[in-house]
C-alpha cells in the first residue's frame, strides 16, 4: 500500500469540500458563513509552506550529496509550492473582500509576505534559466533556495507576530486556539490540512516521475 | 588572512579613482534630481520612504559589481590562493565598511539638498548603521550568486529585492520612529533586535552556504 496518502487525501478533499458545506458553524461578527473558508484557504497555504520545505531539503541534500537527481527534484516541489499559491492567493482574495472590504489591503504583513515569497520563488526560477550548466546551475539555484527560505519564514512567520495584522493569531500569540473554531470545526480542519498536504505530495511525485521519464528519453 | 584581503579590496578600489568617484556623484546625483523633483514639498513619511529607497539602489548598484570583476583568471586565482570562507567574510566587511561610509554621506546630502526631518538623530543614525550592514551582508551574498549566474544586472536585482524586503520593511517602521521623534522609551526595541537577528544570521549563512559557491 503505497497509495495510501493517494486515497486518503481524495477521500479527506472530498469529505471538506461536502460537509465543509453543510455543518453547523459557529455565528460570529463580519466573519459570517465565510469562516467556512478556513477548511480552504488555510490547509492550501499549508500546502505550499509543505511543499517549500521539501524544496528546501532536497536543496540542502544537493549541496551535501553533489547530486542532480536532488536538484530536479527541488526544482519540481518549488514548482508544485508555487502553484499552490496561486489558489491561495484567490482564496484569501475573496475572503478579504467580504470580510475587510477590500482585494488587497498593504495592512497587512501576512499579504505582503507571501507577494514577496512569489516574487522569491519567481526569482528562483529566472535563475534556474540563466544558468546552462547543469552542475553549476543545482549548486547555484540550491544556494538560493537555502538562503530565500529563510528570508521568505522571517517573513511570513516572524513579522506578522510583532506587528498588528488583520489576520487571526497574529499581534501577539499565535496560537491555534485563536481561531475560534470549535470541536465541529475542527473535524474538518484537520482532515483538510492533511488532504491538501497529501495531495501536494501527490502532484509532486508526478512532477518527479515526468521528470524521471525526461531524463531517461534525453540519455 | 582576512585582514590582508580586506586591504587588497581596499587597494584596488582606491587605486581605481573612477569607481569611487562615480559613487558618489551617483549618489549626490540622485539626490539633487529628487530634491528639484520634490521642491522640498516632502512630508514626514514620504521623507522617509524616499530616503530609503534611494539607499537601497545605491546599495544595490554599489554591492552588486563586488564580485562582477572576480571572475575568469582572477577567480581562478582566488580559488588556488584564499579559503572561502576568509574569501566571503572579507568581502562581506569590506561591503560593510564600504556601504556605512556611502549611507552617512547619503544622509549628509539628503539632509542638506531637501531637509533634515529626523527628531530623533541617536534611533536614526542606529537604524542607518545596522541597515547599511545588513544591506551589504546580504548583497555579498546574492551578488556572488549573480555572478555565477553569467553575473548580468537584471539577475542580481531580480534576486536581491525580494530577499532584501524583510530588511527594508523592518527598517522603515523603526526609521519612521525615528524621524517623528519618538523617545527611548516608546521605541520598538523587538524590531532593532530584528534587524540584528538578520544581520548575524546573514552572515551565518554565507558563512556556510558560500563554499558550494567557490568552486566552478
Amino acid at each position: 500500500m503505497k497509495n495510501w496518502y493517494k486515497i486518503l487525501s481524495v477521500i479527506f478533499i472530498l469529505y471538506t469540500l461536502v460537509w465543509g458545506l453543510l455543518n453547523p458553524v459557529p455565528r460570529l461578527d463580519i466573519l459570517n458563513e465565510t469562516i467556512r473558508n478556513v477548511y480552504y484557504h488555510v490547509p492550501i497555504w499549508f500546502a505550499m509552506l509543505f511543499m517549500m520545505t521539501v524544496s528546501l531539503i532536497q536543496s540542502i541534500l544537493t549541496l551535501t550529496k553533489n547530486n542532480l537527481q536532488h536538484d530536479t527534484k527541488a526544482y519540481n516541489a518549488a514548482l508544485v509550492g508555487f502553484f499552490f499559491s496561486l489558489p491561495g492567493l484567490t482564496t484569501g482574495s475573496i475572503w478579504a473582500k467580504y470580510t475587510w472590504g477590500t482585494w488587497w489591503t498593504f495592512q497587512d504583513p501576512k499579504l505582503n509576505g507571501v507577494a514577496i515569497s512569489i516574487l522569491i520563488y519567481l526569482a528562483y526560477f529566472i535563475l534556474r534559466y540563466s544558468v546552462d550548466d547543469e552542475m553549476k546551475r543545482a549548486r547555484i539555484s540550491a544556494v538560493y533556495n537555502v538562503f530565500a527560505f529563510v528570508m521568505m519564514n522571517v517573513f511570513i512567520m516572524i513579522l506578522p507576530r510583532l506587528t498588528d495584522s488583520l489576520h487571526p493569531g497574529n499581534g501577539g500569540n499565535p496560537a491555534f486556539a485563536q481561531y475560534d473554531m470549535d470541536n465541529n470545526m475542527r473535524m474538518i480542519f484537520y482532515p483538510a490540512v492533511l488532504g491538501w498536504v497529501f495531495f501536494s505530495f501527490w502532484l509532486y511525485s508526478i512532477k518527479n516521475r515526468i521528470s524521471f521519464i525526461k531524463n531517461k528519453l534525453n540519455d | 588572512m582576512i585582514l590582508s584581503l580586506i586591504k587588497k579590496e581596499f587597494l584596488l578600489e582606491f587605486r581605481q579613482k573612477s569607481t569611487i568617484g562615480g559613487v558618489l556623484v551617483y549618489v549626490i546625483g540622485t539626490i539633487f534630481v529628487s530634491a528639484l523633483c520634490f521642491k522640498g514639498r516632502l512630508d514626514k513619511p514620504t521623507w522617509n520612504a524616499l530616503f530609503w529607497v534611494i539607499t537601497l539602489y545605491t546599495s544595490v548598484t554599489i554591492s552588486g559589481k563586488s564580485f562582477l570583476k572576480e571572475t575568469g583568471g582572477q577567480a581562478l586565482y582566488n580559488y588556488l590562493h584564499y579559503s572561502p570562507t576568509h574569501f566571503i567574510i572579507s568581502k562581506t566587511i569590506y561591503n560593510m565598511v564600504f556601504m556605512l561610509a556611502l549611507s552617512f554621506i547619503t544622509f549628509f546630502f539628503y539632509a542638506f539638498f531637501i531637509k533634515n526631518e529626523v527628531e530623533n538623530l541617536g534611533l536614526f543614525l542606529v537604524v542607518l548603521t545596522l541597515a547599511s550592514t545588513g544591506l551589504a551582508a546580504i548583497l555579498s551574498l546574492m551578488s556572488a550568486i549573480a555572478s555565477k549566474a553569467n553575473g548580468n544586472f537584471a539577475i542580481m536585482s531580480i534576486l536581491s529585492f525580494p530577499v532584501l524586503m524583510p530588511l527594508i520593511l523592518v527598517v522603515i517602521r523603526i526609521s519612521k520612529q525615528a524621524v517623528d521623534g519618538i523617545e527611548w522609551a516608546g521605541v520598538g526595541f523587538n524590531f532593532i533586535g530584528i534587524l540584528v537577528a538578520l544581520n548575524v544570521l546573514t552572515i551565518a549563512l554565507s558563512f556556510l552556504l558560500f563554499p558550494y559557491l567557490w568552486r566552478d
